[in-house]
């Protein structure tokens, strides 16, 4: 760390903002979600610059002084300049872990700690109430707030549950006027909360909105007007109300005078606009780098939009298709100079209605392309191909399993940079005929020796193709395979899976998170235990034979975090079996196992802090036999806006 | 199709099927009987009858866990492609497709939760299921039924809309039409739904709408 001049400095050396989320030109720069769960789960990135000299803004933050404010060094009695010291010097650490240790130090250190925390982090937004969160951090720019638990994303948590984002608004637009930032993932946000965060923040300029619903088009339109700072808007996956009659042109609402925009992507935001006034307002928005549309954007005016912006670094193409009807629309050959020109791009998404006929448009920028979005284009392996093979860069690659197990052979032969490949299954159903196996996943394991991150479903896999890759990629942090026939065994030998899933905590040392699937008996949990001492994040679904098998991990995984289980035959003994775990796990997440509410609350009782959920479906009646539990540790204790179906024992 | 991890040779001859005997035996997947263990006995989901259709089968809520977003991204787009064409073909390789995305035109994203309901139509060899949560009102429910019931008509363009009426089975057992009640009603009234066709409908169907 670097010292300032010898003399303490009255004030401290200011703190830029941390970057946002996507940090530019970096590998893990990618698509939507990662993006998101990157920054939240380790926002230690530094910040952009860090010089001494005042940045030209006129943010610079003054510490809350007793002694009164920027008296000079020599005026300033001696503990009053070791803690100006120690704020000075604290405003360097932005790993919450590292602030999370030095607010352990002494009380004087948790004072300066909790004044110069620039980002707030909370990884269950109910573990702490927004009051007791903004009395401690007095001087937050950024916050980063996750809701529901990830299974909500499949429809495994019923609506009503909770995760709304208003108390937290309310506290934070009394306690924090500057706040800039704010990112959600999985929370309820309403309109009145959008509107809300426009009165509040006079100052804000990023918004992030991930997995998040309850918002429509008209919270929208108060964002874009009256945030004239207004530089990131990010809307990620959402689920947008969008009521035919109550539509509201959001985009129009951009004020003139806003010409900083840097980020907009809204491609879930799937209702019509006023592209007129998109492309005007790209038009004015010379700093902008990333723009994703959503699928009512046409070829024609993709193009126009390019030809506004040809400093952009991240694109989403919205449809790729033309309007105009068969055959009447422009040819590749016209589309391919907006590519051409766009030297800059390095990672491409959309195509959500592609025509293939027009994807050689791409190829002067494939070079290029450090991350490719494909996953939610029904493209086949002969469309794909030849894209494929242009991308040498690639280090992400989203894709639907239609790209097969040739398509995947073509990645591992062209891309040996990769880090992280996702294979979507377009056909989500148990019985689909899946189009990748366990031949796709052995040729990239042979070919793609830096991959760290890997979703794969498919419907074949075998336990030789896994242990292949836990020896190929010594480097993974991220295995997720979804096998999607319940409990398939290996289609080969028909043995369980447990080899496969087993060497990969065995030789994946770095592995951080986990998804199992396939037939898997008591042995796979034996060696998850023994093996995977950094797991942190661990998601299982029709697997292992008993209790067992959570007792091997809770003695085994001692990082571990998030456990998310379902349709599992474990009972209330591999339960209690965690107790000594719950309070470093943020939360365990159990569905449609074979626990009752005796179980359930003999764990709430002998944890106190810890909040026990019981959860049925709307219009369930209460029963001995629990479906869903959640349960988390809290300083808040049981929640005041949970709803009927939900029980806090 | 069945993926070998119980034994179900002895049930398989049982099956109900659509296709010719034998045409569901593919040499994509190997299914080893001999050393397969089982998970556990819980397992009984395999011993229902199978139809060709996946929809026939008992789904289980989120799973595979591909998120809802993404899921009905695919609705969207299949709904402005399938615009030409007969949506109700039984092929194996686009019955899958329908039996996710439907061909239903695109709906608001759903905020967690579904309400499967059985769809039966007069003279249709199967039912098919639908997510009565997709539909924002009595209109998408009716072209998305139309859409997917109109391939058992010799020629879908010579369906006259009023010779099909539209009925559910309410909580109480009654069968009753369809859009009398405001929609929200019915969606948490309905437990199965019945397309009739012939002189049992002729009338009653034009009264929708």
């Amino acid at each position: 760390m670097s010292t300032t001049a010898p003399t303490p400095h009255p004030c401290p050396i200011p703190q830029p903002l941390p970057p946002p989320p996507i940090p530019s030109h970096s590998s893990s720069s990618s698509s939507p979600a990662s993006g998101m769960s990157e920054a939240a789960e380790e926002p230690d990135s530094p910040p952009t610059h860090m010089s001494e000299d005042s940045s030209s803004s006129g943010d610079r933050w003054t510490p809350d002084l007793r002694g009164g404010n920027g008296g000079g060094p020599r005026s300033a009695p001696p503990d009053q300049v070791l803690e100006n010291v120690l704020e000075s010097v604290l405003e360097f650490l932005t790993a919450a872990r590292d602030r999370n240790a030095a607010s352990l130090v002494c009380r004087s250190w948790y004072r300066a700690e909790a004044q110069t925390r620039r980002e707030l982090f909370i990884g269950n937004c109910y573990a702490v109430s927004p009051g007791r969160a903004v009395e401690r951090f007095g001087g937050v720019r950024s916050v980063v707030l996750k809701g529901k638990p990830r299974f909500a994303d499949f429809s495994l948590v019923p609506e009503g549950w909770g995760a709304y984002v208003q108390p937290w608004v309310a506290a934070m637009g009394r306690a924090y006027p500057r706040l800039e930032r704010i990112c959600l993932k999985r929370m309820t946000v309403t309109d009145d909360d959008l509107a809300l965060v426009a009165q509040s923040f006079p100052l804000f300029k990023e918004l992030s909105l991930v997995c998040c619903d309850g918002f429509s088009t008209l919270g929208l339109a108060i964002i874009a007007e009256r945030c004239r700072h207004l530089k990131v808007l990010e809307l990620i996956e959402n689920s947008v109300e969008d009521e035919e009659d109550a539509l509201v042109d959001w985009i129009s609402k951009f004020p003139v005078s806003n010409t900083s925009m840097e980020s907009l992507m809204f491609d879930c935001v799937g209702v019509p606009f006023n592209f007129e006034a998109l492309e005007a307002l790209v038009a004015r928005s010379p700093s902008l780098r990333r723009l994703r549309v959503n699928h009512h954007v046409s070829l024609e005016q993709l193009r126009r939009l390019m030809a506004r912006a040809p400093q952009l670094t991240h694109l989403g193409t919205g449809s790729f298709r033309s309007d105009a009807p068969e055959g009447g629309g422009m040819s590749v050959s016209e589309l391919v100079p907006s590519f051409a020109a766009s030297r800059s791009i390095v990672c491409l998404s959309g195509f959500r209605e592609v025509n293939p006929e027009y994807l050689p448009a791409i190829y002067p920028v494939c070079g290029n392309l450090t991350s490719l979005n494909f996953s939610f284009a029904s493209l086949n392996a002969d469309d794909l191909i030849p894209v494929i093979r242009q991308c040498h860069k690639l280090q992400t690659f989203w894709v639907l399993d239609t790209v097969g197990d040739e398509g995947l052979r073509a990645v591992a032969e062209t891309c040996s940079d990769l880090r992280e490949l996702r294979v979507f299954p377009l056909d989500a159903t148990e019985d689909s005929d899946g189009s990748v196996s366990d031949v796709g996943l052995q040729a990239i394991s042979e070919g793609c020796r830096k991959l760290e991150y890997i979703l794969y479903f498919c419907q074949r896999m075998t336990n030789t193709a896994v242990i292949a890759m836990s020896k190929n990629c010594p480097d993974l942090v991220v295995f997720r395979l979804c096998i999607m026939g319940r409990r398939r065994p290996d289609r080969i030998t028909g043995e369980p899976m447990d080899e496969g899933f087993g060497s990969i905590v065995m030789n994946c040392k770095k592995l951080t998170r986990l998804s199992v699937s396939g037939l898997l008996t008591d042995k796979a949990f034996t060696y998850i235990g023994k093996y995977g001492k950094l797991i942190k994040t661990l998601s299982l679904a029709f697997s292992g034979d008993s209790d067992l098998s959570l007792q091997y991990l809770f003695e085994g995984c001692t990082r571990l975090q998030k456990l998310e289980v379902r349709d599992s035959p474990f009972s209330d003994k591999g339960l209690l079996s965690g107790l000594d775990s719950f309070y470093n796990m943020r939360f365990l997440w159990m569905n449609s196992c074979s626990l009752t509410t005796r179980g359930c609350r003999e764990v709430a009782q002998r944890m106190p802090n810890l909040v026990v959920e019981v959860i049925r479906e709307q219009d369930e009646m209460e029963t001995e036999n629990v479906d869903k539990v959640y349960l988390y540790r809290s300083l808040a204790g049981a929640r005041s806006d949970k709803p009927k179906f939900v029980k806090v024992l | 199709m069945d993926y070998g991890h119980v034994d179900v040779e002895n049930l398989k001859a049982t099956e109900l099927t659509l296709g010719v005997p034998g045409a569901e035996e593919t040499d994509k997947m190997p299914t080893p009987r001999a050393g397969s263990k089982r998970a556990h006995a819980g397992d009984h989901h395999e011993e229902e009858p199978k139809a060709a259709l996946p929809a026939a089968k008992a789904q289980v809520v989120g799973w595979p866990p591909v998120r809802s977003y993404r899921k009905s991204c695919f609705q969207q787009q299949s709904s402005s492609k399938s615009k030409a064409t007969a949506p109700g073909e039984v092929q194996k390789q686009e019955v899958p497709a329908v039996s996710v995305v439907a061909a239903t035109p695109p709906a608001a994203v759903g905020s967690g939760g579904s309400l499967f309901v059985k769809v039966s139509m007069d003279g249709a060899p199967y039912l098919r299921k639908i997510d009565l949560k997709m539909y924002k009102g009595y209109r998408e429910l009716r072209e998305a039924l139309e859409a997917m019931f109109l391939g058992f008509s010799n020629d879908a363009a010579s369906v006259n809309p009023s010779d099909f009426a539209v009925t559910y089975e309410d909580k109480d057992g009654d069968l009753m039409l369809v859009g009398d009640v405001p929609f929200e009603m019915f969606m948490s009234t309905c437990k199965r739904m019945r397309i009739m066709k012939g002189s049992e409908a002729r009338g009653l169907g034009s009264s929708k709408e």
